[in-house]
């Protein structure tokens, strides 16, 4: 149920964001979720793609430091309180969330977001047991 | 392996007695032949009869690289040009540069410590050695060239740059031995791998002999882990003969220095006194055979230590410690003292970064800022910011620690840092100070 995420080190630096997504563009990778976390003097891009091996080898050859990662899709409700009751499924087992952010496409009637928890196994089992729906990374592949 | 076992495993004794026949000769020699020495001499008081023993040598004025050069190019050739055969100069990048000459004997003697140190190493005529170290005016090219020349080995002049031709002949040809400055060795080794797709591991080479810069025992370790080979150190200045002045034995325990042709001091660089044996000091080097250009009591400014006992090989010619800074590259941050070599052994000493590093000096509010900055690496690149950040802090903390100063660690891209072809330049300095 683990789906593959692509991180990119970023320096701050003028033009470095637009660089890495033109290498991809470039590629002909299709991002399917993104997020940025940055500090002051760097910045971490997570995606996920259509083809996580084909977007590093891109970027890699283009110098840029990635790794893949393991995270979770998790389909939650698409109304309010929709990820808070996931949250809390969590929070109730004393698992911590590393990072989260969102697709830009829905499943259905639900809403996708990345997750990244301390204890993906745990997660994973947890969020099963209660009904909350995960993608493989074939459905994440083909959204 | 010995190329001249006699001379290498000499006992002291009979060392010392050469080496004081030797430094009368040499020191009435340059007194009667170069009118700098004899004005020197005349200046300080003493006449050559004077020297009457090794330790006689402290009366003697020091030479500086800055003397050389008020006398370019030919003022301290002690023979006529037509008995001069080649002609070297070291590079003019911090003024007019030092110009040496050679005679025909003063190539044999290079020819016989390159020989020696070659051979100390495990070269044989079997070899298949590249050279690439630059070829011209530059003595690493040649000076190797001529060691190699006298085993007998097969010799690949490459000479430096080109790096992909560089790679394709040591793969083609089968190099068993590489000579080149050791960032140019790990540039191959990440250039072969990265850009070529050769595993560095899967070429034939089994030793390399690397100089001309500075490096640390955990780039030695780079090295030797990337190629799979055993990497040693070789010592030599343009002023003195070439490379070949010292380099290490199969114990790589320190670089055994030729004391037949060179005699070495160690001295307080504030002071010029001598150093008790063991301390750590300003090579000082007097050439004893050398004919075209006569160095007598050469400030190196490299800054070394004599290894005390015996070394496991057998030679009995002193050892001295891998060169540790040179006088000229101390920083001075804060006016607290600091070597380069120091920040990149506590970067090399937080595990899994790369050596590739800068020394950025600023001056922003009229106090010194030192900034490093690491590029990122494959090895410790994480998703999580948290562990990012922590790495750079351990980075901080541990520089902090060796020199006493507080640092910013700044990390950047991979790749993202000049990359030298010849010497490594790893400290900016933005201050401004004259």
């Amino acid at each position: 149920m683990k789906i593959k995420q692509i991180s990119v080190f970023l320096e701050n630096k003028r033009g470095r964001l637009f660089e890495a997504l033109n290498v991809l563009s470039k590629a002909g990778i299709n991002i399917r979720a993104l997020s940025i976390a940055d500090t002051s003097d760097f910045g971490i891009l997570r995606m996920i793609v259509n083809d996580p091996e084909k977007a590093k080898k891109a970027l890699e050859n283009e110098g840029f430091t990635t790794k893949i990662t393991h995270v979770l899709a998790v389909g939650v409700k698409d109304r309010p309180g929709g990820l808070a009751e996931v949250l809390k499924i969590l929070y109730e087992e004393d698992i911590n969330v590393e990072y989260i952010y969102a697709f830009v496409e829905k499943s259905g009637e639900e809403a996708l977001v990345v997750l990244r928890t301390n204890n993906l196994d745990k997660t994973i089992t947890l969020l099963q047991e209660k009904g909350v729906k995960l993608l493989d990374s074939k459905t994440v592949e083909n959204l | 392996m010995f190329w001249n076992k006699e001379i290498e495993t000499i006992p002291e004794e009979k060392l010392k007695d050469i080496q004081l026949e030797r430094l009368k000769k040499v020191v009435q020699y340059a007194y009667e032949r170069v009118p700098y020495y004899r004005k020197k001499f005349e200046e300080a008081g003493i006449k050559p009869e004077d020297i009457k023993t090794l330790e006689d040598i402290k009366y003697i004025p020091f030479t500086s690289k800055a003397d050389l050069r008020e006398v370019y190019p030919f003022g301290m050739f002690a023979v006529p040009l037509s008995e001069i055969v080649e002609i070297h100069s070291s590079s003019g990048t911090t003024g007019k540069p030092v110009v040496m000459g050679y005679t025909r004997e003063d190539i044999e003697v290079w020819k016989e410590v390159m020989a020696r140190s070659l051979t100390m190493m495990g070269v044989t005529k079997e070899d298949i050695i590249q050279i690439a170290y630059g070829y011209g005016v530059f003595t690493g090219g040649l000076g190797f060239h001529y060691g190699a020349l006298t085993i007998g080995a097969t010799i690949v002049p490459s000479s430096a740059g080109n790096t992909r031709r560089q790679i394709e002949l040591m793969r083609d040809f089968g190099t068993t031995v590489l000579a080149c400055t050791p960032s140019y060795a790990l540039y191959l080794a990440e250039y072969a791998k990265d850009e070529m797709g050769i595993d560095p591991r899967t070429l034939k080479l089994k030793a390399g002999s690397f100089g001309a810069e500075m490096w640390t025992e955990e780039m030695r370790r780079e090295i030797e882990k990337r190629f799979g080979i055993k990497a040693y150190n070789v010592y030599g200045l343009t002023e003195i003969i070439g490379p070949g002045v010292a380099h290490e034995c199969e114990a790589q325990e320190g670089l055994h220095i030729w004391e037949d042709h060179f005699l070495p001091e160690i001295i307080d660089p504030e002071t010029g006194e001598p150093l008790p044996e063991g301390e750590r000091g300003e090579l000082v080097l007097t050439t004893l055979t050398k004919k075209g250009v006569p160095m007598i009591r050469f400030r190196t400014r490299d800054i070394t230590a004599f290894i005390s006992g015996k070394c496991s090989c057998g030679r009995t010619s002193r050892r001295i410690e891998r060169i540790r800074g040179r006088t000229d590259d101390m920083i001075k941050v804060r006016g607290v003292m600091i070597f380069p070599y120091q920040i990149e052994k506590a970067i090399l000493e937080v595990q899994g970064v790369e050596p590739h590093y800068q020394i950025i000096l600023t001056r922003p509010h009229y106090l010194d800022e030192i900034e490093i900055q690491v590029e990122m690496s494959k090895e410790i690149f994480s998703d999580e910011v948290r562990k990012i950040e922590e790495l750079k802090k351990r980075l901080e903390k541990r520089i902090e620690e060796t020199i006493g100063v507080r640092v910013k660690v700044t990390l950047v891209e991979s790749k993202s840092l000049p990359r030298s072809e010849g010497k490594a330049k790893r400290v900016i300095d933005k201050r401004g100070l004259k």
